[in-house]
């Protein structure tokens, strides 16, 4: 034997919402709690309004975070804001909470790039569809920030599947070779689309990948958004402090459909998503609120009706952004249009040349 | 002024660029304590140290990944994929990522990085180690696609590049690395990119070109005009974007083109070129525009990869039937 690992798993919450064992100590902070509380029900809601844009035609395909909105909150909000979050596609909750205007994901899923001009955090990323891609720019973005000996640490996020890919093993890889300051995250809702965890991959978590690239993986319950928050405050202050990266593998569940174009129902039984909706995060949270006597009914109302009208007002700014030009698709093309695609340019534009 | 390889002109420009810019971080598979397999980066990491002078794991999709994330966080990366043949892991993320950040963000984020690869046959090298694709890489809106084909340029260009706000893929013909010499002064000029470069002036034909094959171009103009044909010869030098008007406008002069180079023909950037004279140079035409290029196969390893590359004869002979043709 020349070495041995371990997997830890962190959960503090239970399904009911009672207490495992005692919380960290941010726990205390109702103010907090609630907050993380209030950022998934808001996300809740936003999901529901998006769906029901897209049904109607006014948003394009859109993918839900229902079930793992603790995952995107309870990472984002162990993170400072000069940090550098670089998320996949599903990552809709995260951005709101570092500051994303509500209309500006409206407008990247309604088929506009200008939701990807968030008007903060300016440094963060844009979505990333192409799954795992993202992996290799949060390297590069932790190297430069140890390059130059900033305090600030990258955050990237992905599905299950994306563990499967290259890309995120070798950005891994390269992190753990260099000692950078950046946290992985791997969102393990057990779905990618229609392929089951089972046939991801062989191993027995995912956390363990991280083994390979010389760092610390641990298994978090992804729908406890306490154990999120301590894990996630944890691998960021670790990297921030110089002692490279972290993996978090965050078992969650995809109570909704891949994106609205999928039907789960497809390949997956109706049991299975009904047993998932006892582990869910909001409800638990809730009851554990509700026990700590942190949250009321009336709370809870305001809540639904604040989110309400947030969300309203957001959807009609995205309504009422008026579309581009179409030749505009060409005014960040590069930073000088040359010549040869000014031409171009001009054609859509209805300017002729000759 | 003093006179060096092509490989050294590329040498000069990075440490050059590198003085100049602390922001600039060179990487790549065996570049730092190697100086690169063609000693391209040779003596840089003793000068500017291992963390700006990166060995990086041998993996190429992440050599274009870290490019994507250092530039969008400010560094400026020059990223070296060692052959050709092995940038395909990188294409999603030139594809995907590198050519696209400025317009997806609309501008929020940028991609100010520089891909350095060998390109082309001829140096007996294993198979996989002489590819020519660059017209795949053209093809890929918001990019730029760059080819020196001497010292100075070499140099010029390569600081332009590592200067340009935007993703450039710098393509060195491999062939030249050490036999291409000529007098370079280590100025730090860029020399303009999207432009290409009247080698040689002529009347009665254009011999358009890039890269190593420049050199068998410039030779057939040589043969050429012992026989009374006057070839003007253009290096693109860029080909995305290519300089249109100087090839537009050498062929209103000439009436005759022939494009030359190394890579397959369908699809190949001489389609580009040739499309772009029928659509606005046709009625200047005495001849129709003709391409010497590699042929549709795999490039044949070291026993036939001569038979493969255009060579002097093959492109005298084809300019002297367009030069006939009436």
């Amino acid at each position: 034997m020349i070495a041995r690992f371990e997997v830890r798993r962190r959960d503090y919450l239970a399904p009911d919402g009672s207490a495992n064992r005692p919380l960290p100590a941010f726990a205390t902070d109702a103010k907090l709690l609630v907050g993380l509380y209030r950022a998934m029900v808001l996300l809740r809601h936003f999901d529901r309004k998006a769906v029901a844009l897209q049904r109607t035609g006014r948003l394009g395909t859109y993918a839900v975070s229902l079930g793992q909105e603790a995952v995107s909150v309870g990472m984002a909000s162990a993170m400072q804001e000069e940090d550098v979050l670089v998320p996949s596609y599903r990552d809709n909750g995260a951005l709101i909470w570092r500051g994303v205007k509500l209309e500006e994901i409206l407008l990247f899923w309604g088929g506009d790039e200008r939701g990807n001009d968030f008007s903060g955090p300016v440094h963060d990323f844009p979505f990333c569809v192409p799954v795992g891609s993202q992996a290799p720019h949060a390297a590069g973005v932790a190297y430069a920030l140890k390059l130059r000996k900033e305090p600030r640490v990258a955050v990237c996020m992905f599905g299950d599947g994306a563990t499967s890919k290259g890309d995120v093993y070798e950005a891994m890889n390269f992190a753990g070779a260099h000692k950078l300051p950046i946290v992985f995250v791997a969102v393990n809702n057990q779905w990618a689309i229609s392929v089951p965890l089972r046939l991801q991959t062989g191993a027995e978590t995912l956390a363990q990948k991280a083994i390979a690239a010389g760092f610390t993986g641990e298994q978090v319950d992804g729908n406890d958004v306490v154990a999120l928050r301590a894990a996630a405050a944890e691998a960021i202050a670790a990297a921030r402090g110089g002692k490279g990266p972290r993996f978090i593998e965050a078992v969650t569940y995809r109570l909704g459909d891949h994106t609205t174009s999928d039907d789960a129902s497809r390949y997956r039984s109706a049991e299975e998503v009904q047993a998932h909706w006892k582990q869910e995060p909001i409800a638990r949270l809730r009851s554990y609120l509700v026990r700590q006597k942190m949250w009321s009914k009336a709370d809870e109302e305001q809540l639904a009706a604040e989110c309400h009208e947030r969300i309203e007002a957001a959807v009609e700014r995205y309504l009422a952004t008026p579309p581009r030009r179409p030749e505009t698709m060409f005014d960040h093309l590069y930073a000088d249009l040359p010549e040869a695609y000014a031409v171009q340019r001009r054609e859509l534009s209805g300017e002729h040349d000759d | 002024m003093t006179e060096m390889t092509l490989v050294e002109a590329i040498n000069l420009a990075l440490g050059r660029a590198m003085e100049d810019d602390p922001a600039v971080v060179v990487l790549g598979e065996d570049i730092g304590v190697d100086g690169g397999v063609f000693r391209a980066t040779v003596g840089l990491q003793k000068r500017f140290g291992s963390e700006r002078v990166l060995d990086t794991p041998l993996a190429e999709l992440l050599i274009g990944g870290l490019c994507v994330g250092m530039a969008a966080q400010g560094l400026k990366p020059v990223g070296e994929i060692q052959f050709m043949g092995f940038i395909y892991p990188c294409l999603d993320q030139l594809v995907n990522h590198a050519s696209r950040m400025r317009n997806r963000t609309r501008g929020r984020l940028t991609c100010p990085m520089v891909l350095r690869t060998p390109h082309g046959a001829g140096i007996r090298a294993p198979e996989h180690h002489s590819e020519s694709t660059e017209a795949m890489l053209a093809h890929i809106p918001g990019l730029r696609v760059v080819m020196p084909s001497s010292p100075e340029r070499a140099y010029g260009l390569l600081l332009a590049a590592v200067r340009d706000p935007d993703p450039v893929v710098f393509l060195e013909p491999t062939r030249l690395y050490r036999a291409a010499k000529g007098e370079v002064e280590d100025n730090g000029e860029a020399l303009p990119l999207d432009r290409a470069f009247v080698l040689r002036e002529g009347r009665d034909v254009t011999l358009i070109s890039w890269g190593a094959v420049l050199k068998e171009t410039m030779a057939a103009a040589d043969a050429l005009s012992a026989e009374g044909i006057a070839a003007e010869v253009i290096d693109l030098a860029t080909l995305k974007p290519y300089d249109e008007n100087t090839v537009l406008s050498s062929v209103a002069k000439t009436g005759r083109c022939v494009i030359v180079h190394e890579a397959a023909r369908t699809g190949g950037f001489g389609a580009e070129i040739a499309a772009t004279i029928a659509e606005r140079g046709l009625s200047s035409l005495l001849a129709p525009v003709t391409r010497v290029s590699g042929y549709d196969t795999v490039i044949p390893m070291a026993r036939l990869e001569q038979h493969y590359m255009p060579s002097v004869e093959r492109i005298t002979t084809a300019t002297r039937k367009v030069c006939q043709f009436s």
